[in-house]
């Protein structure tokens, strides 16, 4: 023990401990020596026995310096003490390694992390495995009203089912700023989600302050209480200790504090991605409810041991006798997800994607660095040659060079490490996108792990090709080189190099290229309505309108505020924006019978006149609603799109029809309007009905849009002064510009577009690096040759078009391996693209072009630069 | 040349010698010893000189024998090597193994030959 500290602690005297043994040396010598003297030999031989007795001085030197320190140990140091003097000494090489290697090893950590949070990482529940999304099959994807489920099939389903230990739900339909808080300070409209009593405790959450929702509170009319998310505790409570049992001013009505959920607990990024919900109400499971139809989302824990197929089974059964025992209310259909698939399933092919890609991006580096090295060594044979002829081994020159390149690789982690906090923050705080757990985004253990596992096989992999081939160059070949001549194999290691790094830039830039010319084309579709130049603001009339009349008078007035404001175009009311939350109701032509399973349904809007205007659509036929159609006014109106003429009266005209029992009562269709994409920009619309606000009160909030050419600002402004009388509490800065919707629609898939662009810039960039380095050093090695051709009378055009050429060839046979690998990869991406094929001609060429492009700039330079060479010049170089 | 048939040093017995020449004259320089174990076997022992101080620095490390600079007889400075308490605990241990492992290998080989 002593003696390995001993030992441990002579590393760090080198210098020191050196002399002394050279003193120590020198004066054994001096005492030989005169010894040797004294026994009458003459000076020379003296020393030369004395010299003889010592049998070899550096060998004694070493052999101490061995038995002194570690001496496994002290090569490592000395390995890399050479490694960090060659590295400085080269440092324009340097310099460009690492901070290729950090941007690869920067962009896998967050991919990585990124993949990390969304996909394996449990969700930050109580047994997050065992959890699991009930909703109800429908036929639209999107249709918010069919996947969920009646409050009275939900307290059937609890209450027969035997495999789950319990059953909780939230009311799907709240919306987002639903709710205003008054009171002490600016209004403010906040989103609260009601939920069922048991949903907490469910899903494992205590609050951090306070208590859960009580029985009676979760009674209808029963006293209202509220838990405030961490955030919004934070933010208008400054973090309050003592907040819980006060009083709230939440809607017109006195709510309690029944506590404060923890900061963990982020209910929008597991259900509700890119938006945020600062509270949380109590939904009474009572009669009342159940009146509402569809409004749960629901959530069930598997009792141990229990197969979510096994519980599936279970549900169709108890579905099916549910529904048959009261046929009057929704249908009961479940279809059975783990959370955590529910949660993360949408955004799951394209994380798979984005990982692929940057493991290419990855290998792109490796080569490319591969390649540089193999330069480096290439002019550094003669040294290795050296160090070997002085007796170095070559498994300690293996080691040596392996060093250099791990420590180029840490130093590249490093900064990789430092790039990927930096993106995963930026990754954390992408509000805008609505892609789930994106918030809970971080470099965490497992990240940095990753960083680490990922440096050391970079290392490894990118320095071993050169670090053999250094060693085994025969030692006469190198030293009697005078590093002109290129041996063959050599050259074959580099361009296979520089061939695989096109190869896989094709496959990064095709596979750019089709998700980009899927988002144009999703930009492209026509949504139905024109977002540009219209806004949108939250009116919801407050509780003091309590009437049909007194709330008809209220939307009359707004509507006259806004419209006599100079500069709007039109303006009009609606209970649902498009992109947002879509119900549907049954909706059928009056007089007409349907199959089972065959009934039509619509989506339901509820708006007033000048809403198709001020949004954008197109009126086909008929007339828009007008401030006459009231529930005094004779016949019930209503408009609807062209699906849903068709599929109602198809090939008839639909205008002067009636919809059955829409909103009550049986209406006469007055419009027909174009279709709007509601539900995603990506899909078709489906039947959508548009009912009169006026006569019909079925709507949950309510938004004035506005369509004008005033800019925003000022827009802004002037609609809330001149509604401030109206409206005293309406909140400044809530106007959404319409343009909002849409990139917030398209913000998945913006993401996946920018990144995987983003990699195959880097790799396109890092591709044509590596063709310029190989076609550059290539030259600079055939100086002599290409003096020799010219001296012989080549032309500058013909030294040339030889470089350039060799370069093509070299982006030919990359292309094509690359062409064949990403048309079958390609298929993977058929998932995430719209209009156009995984087979896009269009994009494979303009991946080809670029290629090539790239290639023959990269290679031109050099030979530009080779085709000045002076013959005189190029001739007498060594 | 009689070089041949000097015999070369087993792994682990130059240690001891080393000890043995330090315990028996006291404080004495690298050279002196080299050379005393050169004498005391009567030049039968095949030694690089060098070799001694890779063995004088693990002993020191073992804490078995310490240094010190000092002056040798003709005015030069030297390293001065003298065995600690510990070393001669050390010494009297290893003598008593060489001593057995001798007799036993003499027994050994002198029984093969009868």
């Amino acid at each position: 023990m002593i003696e390995l500290w001993r030992r441990f602690a002579a590393m760090f005297h080198r210098r020191q401990l050196d002399a002394e043994l050279e003193a120590e040396l020198a004066s054994h010598l001096h005492l030989a020596i005169q010894e040797n003297l004294r026994q009458g030999m003459p000076p020379e031989e003296a020393r030369r026995k004395a010299m003889i007795g010592m049998g070899g001085l550096e060998q004694a030197k070493e052999e101490q310096r061995d038995a002194r320190g570690l001496p496994a140990m002290e090569s490592v140091v000395q390995d890399l003490r050479y490694a960090f003097r060659t590295l400085r000494r080269d440092a324009g090489f340097t310099t460009f390694a690492i901070l290729i290697i950090g941007l690869g090893i920067g962009a896998s950590s967050t991919v990585f992390s990124v993949l990390d949070t969304l996909l394996v990482r449990p969700l930050p529940f109580k047994d997050p495995g065992s959890l699991i999304w009930i909703a109800n099959r429908t036929q639209v994807d999107g249709d918010l009203s069919g996947a969920t489920v009646q409050v009275g099939r939900l307290l059937n389903l609890r209450e027969r089912n035997k495999s789950f230990s319990d059953i909780a739900g939230y009311f799907a339909f709240y919306g987002v700023g639903d709710s205003k808080l008054s009171g002490n300070g600016e209004p403010e409209r906040l989103s609260a989600v009601p939920v069922s009593q048991n949903f907490f405790p469910l899903l494992g959450v205590q609050p951090q302050l306070g208590r859960q929702f009580s029985a009676e509170e979760c009674k209808w009319n029963g006293p209202k209480a509220v838990l405030l998310s961490h955030g919004l505790w934070e933010r208008r409570f400054a973090s309050d200790p003592d907040i819980v049992g006060k009083p709230l001013r939440l809607d017109d009505a006195d709510v309690t504090v029944a506590g404060v959920m923890p900061a963990s607990f982020d209910f929008a990024a597991v259900f509700a991605p890119g938006t945020h919900v600062d509270l949380f109400s109590s939904f009474p499971l009572s009669q009342e409810t159940d009146r509402w139809g569809n409004t749960l989302a629901l959530v069930g824990r598997l009792k141990p041991g229990v197969a979510i197929g096994r519980a599936q089974a279970e549900a169709d059964i108890l579905g099916a006798h549910i529904t048959a025992e009261n046929p009057r209310a929704n249908g009961l259909d479940p279809k059975l997800t783990f959370l955590g698939q529910h949660v993360s399933g949408r955004v799951r092919p394209a994380l798979l994607v984005l990982a692929c890609s940057v493991g290419v991006v990855m290998l792109i580096v490796c080569a490319n660095l591969s390649n540089l090295l193999l330069a480096r060594t290439a002019t550094r044979q003669k040294e290795v040659a050296i160090r070997m002829a002085l007796g170095a081994g070559r498994k300690r020159l293996i080691r040596q060079l392996l060093t250099e390149s791990i420590v180029l690789t840490f130093c590249g982690a490093s900064l990789g490490l430092a790039l990927a906090v930096g993106a995963t923050r930026a990754v954390a705080h992408l509000d805008a996108f609505s892609i789930p757990l994106l918030s809970g985004v971080r470099v965490d253990g497992v990240a940095l792990g990753f960083t680490l596992l990922a440096a050391v096989a970079t290392g490894l992999v990118l320095g071993m090709a050169p670090a053999l081939q250094a060693a085994s160059i025969p030692l006469s070949a190198s030293l009697g080189q005078r590093g002109h001549s290129e041996g063959k194999r050599h050259n074959w290691i580099r361009s296979a190099l520089v061939v695989s790094e096109i190869a896989f830039s094709c496959v990064l830039l095709v596979g750019a290229g089709l998700l980009i010319r899927s988002f144009v084309r999703v930009l492209e579709v026509d949504p139905g309505f024109r977002p540009e130049s219209a806004a949108a603001w939250r009116i919801d009339p407050s509780s003091q309108y309590k009437t049909q009349a007194q709330q008809n008078a209220y939307f009359d007035e707004a509507l006259r505020l806004v419209r006599a404001i100079p500069g709007v175009q039109s303006a009009g009311l609606t209970d649902v924006l498009p992109l947002g939350h879509n119900r549907s109701w049954g909706s059928a032509a009056k007089g007409q019978t349907y199959k089972d399973g065959d009934y039509p349904s619509a989506f339901v809007r509820v708006i007033s006149d000048g809403y198709v205007k001020a949004l954008g659509m197109t009126l086909k036929a008929g007339r828009d609603l007008s401030p006459r159609d009231t529930p005094t006014s004779g016949t019930p109106v209503i408009l609807i799109n062209e699906t849903m003429a068709h599929r109602l009266w198809p090939g008839q005209d639909p205008l002067g029809k009636f919809v059955a029992g829409a909103c009550g009562v049986d209406r006469q269709v007055v419009g027909v309007v174009g279709d709007v994409r509601h539900v995603a920009l990506e899909q078709g619309s489906g039947s959508e009905m548009y009912l009169p606000i006026r006569q019909c009160q079925d709507w949950g909030s309510v938004d004035l849009v506005v369509r004008s050419t005033l800019p925003p600002p000022v827009l802004a402004s002037s609609v809330e002064t001149s509604l401030r009388s109206l409206v005293p509490d309406l909140p400044k800065g809530g106007m959404k510009p319409l343009t909002q919707l849409v990139d917030r629609a398209v913000s998945p898939r913006r993401f996946i577009v920018l990144l995987m662009a983003g990699f195959a810039g880097f790799a396109l960039v890092l591709a044509s690096l590596g063709i310029y380095g190989v076609i550059s050093y290539s030259v600079t090695r055939r100086t002599q040759e290409i003096g020799i051709r010219m001296a012989l009378g080549a032309s500058t055009g013909q030294v040339q078009g030889r470089i350039v050429m060799q370069t093509l060839g070299l982006a030919a046979i990359g292309l094509t391996i690359g062409a064949v690998a990403s048309s079958g990869l390609a298929r993977a991406l058929s998932g995430l693209l719209f209009g156009v094929t995984y087979r896009d001609p269009f994009t494979f060429l303009a991946a080809a072009a670029v290629l090539l492009g790239v290639a023959v700039l990269a290679g031109y330079l050099p030979a530009r630069k080779a085709s000045r060479i002076d013959p005189m010049i190029a001739l007498r170089a060594d | 040349m009689p070089q041949e048939s000097r015999l070369d040093l087993l792994q682990g017995t130059l240690d001891v010698m080393v000890l043995q020449t330090l315990a028996a004259i006291g404080p004495l320089h690298g050279y002196g010893i080299a050379r005393r174990i050169e004498q005391v076997s009567g030049d039968q022992i095949l030694l690089n000189q060098g070799t001694i101080y890779a063995a004088l620095v693990r002993l020191q490390h073992r804490g078995w024998i310490t240094a010190q600079w000092g002056t040798s007889d003709n005015n030069r400075k030297a390293k001065f090597y003298s065995i600690t308490r510990k070393g001669r605990k050390q010494l009297a241990a290893d003598v008593a193994y060489w001593e057995r492992l001798a007799e036993v290998m003499g027994r050994m080989l002198n029984g093969e030959k009868a």
